[in-house]
């Protein structure tokens, strides 16, 4: 019998091992802690695995108005599960629709100040879904070069030609309005508030810019629903251009209750256009109606009284002032993300590391997820922090701070002290 | 350095670098193997290259090894304008 010749092929396990050994020897890992309790400002976390569990100090959550585990929203849940079900076994078109999912696009078209509203099982696959769905090879997608990574994903996935403007830098985004005037369909792309630096895109004057030009804008305002702004509306609202905006995404995963799905609500040809052909929308699950009637409650509650977003405006600006004072390297901003900046990876893994020993919750925040020699720990608010908690959150930075001795000190001092 | 060489590099600097940007700058500098200039933002750079020398780059060559340093570039213009002339 003739034997034949296997090509010799790598090994897939050895391949990878070395690739995450890589990362490892890098300071790059990312370890993942399990917590035994619903969502809060305090939890309790099992870490190391086989630790015994221990309270500790949530400073990390999107949970920005502490309505993940409120009790009229868990209610309001159980409620959506014995009147509507578990799951629908369908996309929304064939036969995932409820009257529940209308009224929460209705609603939320209501509170966003747009004229139409589309459910997507995460805010992700909005960001995913849209621009593939709406825009095609005569437009131009004009990105903020610091957007979040779905909506990278999601101008990858469309045919348009794609271009960046720095960093809120108004005068260089108007150099690309005109620049690409000849496109039929120019979209000025921004977060609403940018995840890793807290910052606000000033998006009264985007507006401005993209009304003069004939430009259409779209914001990702998933950190800013619910709070930013007087009555928690997002970003338009803070700046005065609240119904303005031509596409608009959101999340329920953060503010909104913070279990999952989000949307867009914008113009309402946009939105219909969307529910044609967004591939997210039709090739995937409806919403769960327990999430559904979750959110519906969550917009009931923000819609009764602003004391939620009071009280974290308030948690935020504490903080933030603490933190300086104690000489932390704060980003500047005026939203419940504080980013503590540290530069190198592995500080702000080892910071956060012996933060969790003094019973505070963080994660060093390091590349891919932001640039290289940007490495901080995202410290976030919530509604639920006490001032207590926030007072003995802050010892245990300052603690910690003067151990790996980075108060005070500048990029330059604290990335000479990591040999960089 | 030519004028060519300068010219790109000079855009480089003004397109993708902010005024705080530390980090040095020459020909053989990685763009976007050394992530200072992503794909998105590639296209303007592309389409300044096209009108300040009138020349249409072909997809195929406009590939990120061929826009990774202002050598390269230069390398892939130099070329494109002989095949025009």
């Amino acid at each position: 019998m003739e034997t034949v010749a296997v090509p010799a092929v790598a090994s897939f396990r050895d391949v990878y091992r070395a690739e995450l050994d890589a990362i490892r020897a890098g300071g790059l890992y990312k370890e993942e802690r399990f917590i035994h309790a619903p969502q809060g400002a305090e939890i309790e976390v099992v870490f190391p695995a086989g630790a015994p569990p221990r309270k500790v100090l949530n400073l990390c959550a999107n949970n920005y108005l502490g309505l993940s585990s409120h009790p009229r929203v868990v209610a309001a849940a159980h409620a959506g599960l014995d009147r509507r079900g578990y799951g629908m076994s369908s996309v929304r078109f064939i036969c995932g629709t409820q009257d529940i999912h209308r009224e929460l696009e209705r609603r939320l078209t209501e509170f966003l100040g747009a004229e139409d509203t589309i459910l997507f099982s995460s805010c992700l696959d909005a960001n995913a879904g849209v621009f593939e769905a709406l825009f095609g090879e005569k437009d131009v997608l004009i990105a903020d070069r610091l957007v979040h990574a779905s909506i990278v994903d999601g101008m990858r996935f469309c045919k348009a030609m794609t271009d960046t403007y720095k960093h809120a830098d108004l005068g260089h985004l108007e150099e690309k309005l005109l620049e690409h005037a000849d496109k039929r369909f120019r979209v000025v792309i921004t977060d609403g508030v940018f995840s890793m630096d807290g910052d606000l895109a000033p998006l009264d004057r985007i507006v401005a810019l993209a009304e003069k030009h004939g430009a259409l804008t779209f914001v990702d305002d998933s950190h800013a629903t619910g709070f930013i702004g007087k009555t928690g509306r997002g970003t338009p609202e803070h700046f005065g251009v609240h119904g303005r905006i031509d596409l608009l995404t959101t999340t329920f995963g953060k503010a909104l209750g913070g279990a999952s799905g989000g949307c867009v609500s914008g113009r309402r040809e946009l939105v219909e256009m969307a529910r044609q052909r967004a591939r997210p929308y039709l090739f995937s699950n409806t919403l769960a109606s327990v999430i559904v009637s979750g959110t519906l409650e969550v917009l009931d509650l923000i819609s009764e009284t602003t004391e939620r977003r009071d009280r974290l405006e308030e948690n935020a600006r504490f903080w933030r002032k603490g933190l300086v004072e104690a000489g932390f390297d704060v980003k500047p901003g005026e939203s419940p993300i504080v980013p503590v900046m540290l530069y190198d990876a592995r500080l702000a893994q080892e910071l956060a590391r012996d933060l969790f020993a003094e019973g505070v919750y963080v994660v060093g925040f390091f590349f891919p997820v932001v640039a290289k020699g940007q490495a901080r720990i995202r410290t976030q608010l919530s509604a639920a922090h006490t001032r207590e908690q926030l007072e003995r959150a802050l010892a245990a930075f300052v603690k910690v701070g003067r151990k790996h001795d980075v108060l005070g000190k500048t990029k330059a001092e604290m990335l000479a002290r990591c040999g960089l | 350095m030519d004028d060519l060489r300068k010219t790109i590099l000079d855009y480089v600097r003004r397109e993708y670098l902010e005024e705080d940007d530390e980090r040095p700058l020459t020909e053989t500098t990685r763009l976007i193997s050394g992530g200072i200039v992503d794909s998105f933002s590639m296209v303007s750079l592309k389409r300044f290259l096209e009108r300040k020398y009138d020349l249409k780059i072909p997809d195929a060559d406009a590939s990120p090894e061929a826009f990774d340093t202002v050598e390269s570039i230069a390398a892939l213009v130099e070329r494109l304008s002989a095949v025009r002339a």
